[in-house]
């Protein structure tokens, strides 16, 4: 018999497991078990979407493995009993080459060399490379736009952790101010307009600057922009708590006076960043700057949409409605990260982006395709039956500019994937970069109308966005501040519990969004099925209780990432000042050359 | 021309410009179109000013985080309403609140609780409503609803025209003590009761879509067309007040477990109950009149799983048996074939 062209003697074990992974795809299934589920594309994408980030979590974990055995191995190795303790209680005296006179040392070899490393549990891991001069006003502003975030972090979470808590114990307390309606729009505005958006404007500053090679264009605007934030945040989160929101519409819960603040704290802070670039010391545009600036004219655009009133009477509001929860998670949090991505990534391994051009395509796609797809939100719902259509098929579409981001990402990491064993940065890319992937691509499913019918109104959409909003953006964010604020800081935060915050969010978001997709697709069967209601509410209660371990965990860990924080900025023991020399334009500015582009 | 790498003025213009003019047609052209275009029903009676208060009430919880109030165009919606929604049914609620506050989002986004387009004609007795927002699990065992405790007043005194909650004396501080709703319960429960699909002309009704998961699936849940459920029907509609077990609620809902009126040969005092209510003891709340939600079939499958189950021991109820009370009770019900 012929073999296959494929079948050499190399990989055996390759061909045995496709053999077996197509058997199981050819299971007949049986209707009516449950199981015909599984063949629905919409779900069984996302199963293997949900595959991928397992997987790659079981490979870092593998590699962390194997380096600590093999040093243990090395430990053990050389040791037959003779003079064992004269070995191992050995200890240099620091002067066996140089002799006791004093070092030159102006690239700071010797000084930064460790011999203890002040984790014995885990390996130690590289510090921050290098000590960067920035002006120390932009340092100082940098550091107060993140400190306001980490702050509306740790209370925005507390806050979701509560109501989280409320789905088992429905009767923890009787005060109207904390009542589940009320806290639930507290909750997501405080960590969309309190957490990210200000983390996100802070570091931006700095990619604006850096990659503009120039200074900030005022920095009075920005305390401006600040202040208007925080005061938004403040305003609409008591008038939320006392009953007085813009009549409920996710994510624009905020009557107009309280929101109209952080509306003007965009403007400055746009004008701000376009005065940057307008007067970089460089000819091209950086491309973090196309999706930073995008992202801000958009969102100005978005807000005063949707809030003006004159077409949203009836169901109008409701076309809005989409539009607008879609594109200020689109336009904003997505294209704003993806921007600062593209800094913060190759910057922090040192090496240029891929692929500019592969960039300029996510972003055009980007607006094409993520401003249609609000109405994916209401499908099924008595809105025009076109405008359905065309929300699924952008959503179908948006995987053009997640593959092609994905994909830059990826090919700007390879090569270096042993560096992220040796970082505490890098793994919250990888993290972000899977997720984003995976968390885009199973949103753009559960779009389609099969999975509508399954999913929509369960728990399930809890579950997207969470592995969105926190796997995608928080990680990056956290990523970003890790690797940038040791740099202008010179004060490195505890290895041991980056690494702690890491897991812990890690592993409090995975739990947290298995038991809402589990949770949601029982109930969406039982629903089909006709079950009475409330079955499916007490049905759900276990899921819940797994949700709100998984939500502490997350919460826990944003509790040490406020203590990392702190490190970096105020100092502490553990804290060794980074010394190095002095300004140099950063590695991976410009870019290339791309004079094939018009 | 358009150099966007080295141009920031022209990248950041044509961003701006694609995205406004997107907008348009995605959101504003069509939002305007729904907005001006639609008119209310003929029959939909408007708001009255007492249900409109009730709807800031509704909207100041923000009920809408958990209570969806859109019947959509599928077979597994068939629970919440007789037919899918219309853009005409948001036609009166969906108004801009005042200057601070947009049109209330009311269609929601989550069902952690039972859709309320049609609760009016589920619920309509306005003493379960006050219950169940004093406290869920008292009506509703496994409910995770919030209590709504601030909605209502607990007083030794309460004024003459008080409405009294029906609370079991033994959940109150004090024996003497009475719960009392303020205005707001009052509004907001007339709001929930007013909310019904107003009826549309034989046939202009929008059909549901078949359910994904086979025909005899989609036709299990309660008010299908099938064979009338007696157990379904009874879970759906009457264990709210009477409870799962027909076991009632002391002082608020009598027990139909051991009920000499449930068990007796004849069904007719029974069934006289169901199609028309029951107001006649003040121990306990008012029963709704059931003739409008339910056909004949319909309420002799639930009088028969009721007088079968629980107990109770009484010979089962023929449809025929509805037919003749209707017409005596609630005339206006008959269908005319």
């Amino acid at each position: 018999m012929k073999p296959y062209p494929f079948s050499g003697q190399k990989d055996p074990i390759l061909r045995k497991w496709a053999l077996l992974l197509l058997s199981a795809c050819a299971i007949p299934v049986r209707a009516g078990t449950g199981m015909e589920v599984l063949t629905q594309p919409g779900i069984a994408g996302t199963l293997v979407l949900l595959g991928i980030v397992l997987f790659v979590a079981v490979l870092v974990i593998a590699a962390r493995v194997d380096r600590l055995l093999r040093t243990l191995k090395r430990g053990r190795n050389g040791t037959n009993g003779t003079g064992r303790h004269a070995r191992s209680s050995y200890r240099l005296q620091g002067d066996e080459l140089g002799g006791t006179a004093a070092s030159d040392d102006p690239r700071g070899l010797v000084e930064q060399a460790v011999s203890e490393p002040d984790i014995p549990l885990v390996d130690e891991k590289k510090r921050s490379r290098q000590r960067l001069e920035v002006p120390a006003e932009l340092r100082k502003l940098v550091i107060w736009y993140l400190a306001a975030a980490v702050g509306w972090l740790v209370l925005g979470t507390l806050v979701g952790q509560y109501v989280g808590m409320k789905f088992v114990w429905p009767d923890m307390d009787q005060v109207p101010w904390l009542s589940f309606g009320r806290l639930r729009p507290v909750h997501t505005n405080t960590v969309f307009w309190g957490w990210t958006s200000l983390a996100m404007i802070g570091l931006g500053y700095f990619v604006v600057a850096r990659t503009s090679g120039t200074t900030v264009h005022s920095y009075r605007m920005g305390w401006w922009a600040w202040g208007l934030i925080n005061l938004s945040v403040v305003a609409g989160n008591l008038c939320l708590m006392a009953g007085i929101n813009n009549g409920g519409g996710e994510y624009r819960e905020y009557i107009w006076p309280a929101m109209l603040p952080f509306a003007l704290g965009l403007i400055l802070t746009f004008r701000n960043f376009y005065r940057t670039v307008a007067a970089r010391r460089i000819g091209e545009i950086y491309i973090s700057n196309w999706y930073i600036l995008a992202a801000l004219v958009w969102t100005i655009v978005l807000a005063t949409i949707g809030y003006l009133p004159w077409y949203q009477n009836g169901l109008g509001e409701t076309v809005i409605q989409g539009y607008y929860m879609h594109q200020g998670v689109g336009m904003w949090f997505m294209t704003f990260t993806l921007g600062l991505l593209y800094y913060y990534l190759p910057s922090a391994l040192n090496k240029p982006i891929h692929s500019y051009s592969l960039g300029v395509l996510a972003f055009w796609t980007q607006m094409l395709f993520y401003t249609m797809i609000g109405t994916h939100h209401f499908v099924f719902a008595p809105l025009p039956w076109w405008l359905q259509t065309v929300a699924i098929v952008f959503s179908a579409g948006m995987f053009i500019p997640v593959v092609a981001g994905t994909t830059n990402f990826l090919m700007t990491m390879r090569g270096s994937w042993r560096a992220i064993g040796n970082s505490y940065v890098l793994p919250f890319f990888l993290v972000a970069v899977v997720f984003y992937f995976v968390g885009s691509t199973q949103g753009s499913l559960q779009a389609f109308r099969f999975t509508n019918h399954l999913w929509h109104f369960t728990d399930f959409n809890v579950a997207h966005s969470h592995m969105t909003m926190y796997g995608i953006v928080a990680f990056a964010l956290w990523a970003c501040m890790y690797a940038v604020l040791p740099r202008i800081t010179g004060r490195e935060p505890s290895q041991l519990l980056v690494g702690a915050h890491f897991w812990m969010a890690f592993v409090g978001l995975f739990a947290y969004m298995i038991s809402l997709m589990a949770g949601g697709t029982i109930k969406g069967l039982q629903w089909m099925d006709g079950k009475p209601f409330v079955d499916t509410v007490t049905g759900t209660r276990p899921f819940w209780a797994w949700r709100a371990i998984g939500g502490s965990l997350m919460f826990l860990s944003h509790l040490l990432f406020a203590w990392n924080f702190r490190t970096m900025v105020r100092g502490a023991r553990t804290a060794v000042p980074v010394t190095g020399q002095a300004v140099h334009p950063d590695p991976i500015i410009p870019v290339r050359p791309h004079a094939e582009l018009p | 021309m358009l150099n966007f790498h080295k141009d920031h003025r022209n990248l950041v213009n044509v961003a701006l410009l694609v995205f406004v003019l997107l907008s348009m047609g995605i959101a504003i052209m069509p939002a305007s179109a729904l907005s001006d275009g639609t008119q209310p029903l003929p029959d939909m009676p408007k708001m009255t000013p007492e249900q409109r208060r009730g709807l800031e009430v509704y909207v100041a919880e923000n009920c809408a985080a958990c209570h969806t109030q859109q019947v959509r165009n599928i077979a597994m919606d068939k629970p919440w309403g007789a037919r899918p929604s219309i853009p005409s049914d948001y036609a009166y609620s969906k108004q801009r609140l005042d200057v601070w506050r947009a049109s209330p989002s009311v269609l929601g986004s989550e069902r952690t609780g039972p859709d309320l387009t049609n609760v009016g004609q589920r619920q309509p007795g306005a003493q379960w409503h006050l219950l169940h927002l004093y406290d869920p699990r008292m009506v509703v065992k496994g409910s995770i609803m919030p209590r709504y405790g601030w909605l209502f007043e607990e007083t030794a005194h309460p004024a003459a025209d008080a409405v009294v909650v029906p609370v079991p004396k033994e959940r109150l501080s004090d024996t003497a003590h009475v719960v009392v709703a303020t205005p707001k319960a009052l509004d907001l429960v007339a709001y929930l009761t007013s909310l019904r699909q107003a009826p549309l002309p034989d046939g202009t009704a929008p059909a549901f879509l078949p359910s994904p998961r086979g025909p005899e699936k989609a036709e299990q849940g309660t008010g299908g067309d099938a064979a009338a459920d007696g157990e379904a029907l009874f879970k759906g509609t009457c264990s709210a007040c009477h409870q799962s077990e027909g076991q009632g609620l002391a002082g608020a809902f009598p027990p139909l477990a051991g009920s000499p009126i449930v068990n007796a040969e004849d069904p007719t005092q029974m069934l006289s109950i169901v199609l028309g209510g029951y107001d006649a003891r003040a121990e306990y709340g008012v029963m709704p009149p059931q003739a409008a939600q339910f056909t004949d079939a319909q309420i002799a499958a639930v009088a028969t799983y009721v007088r079968s189950h629980f107990g109770n021991k009484a010979p089962a109820v023929e449809p025929g048996a509805v037919a003749p009370l209707r017409a005596q009770i609630a005339p206006e019900t008959l269908i005319v074939p």
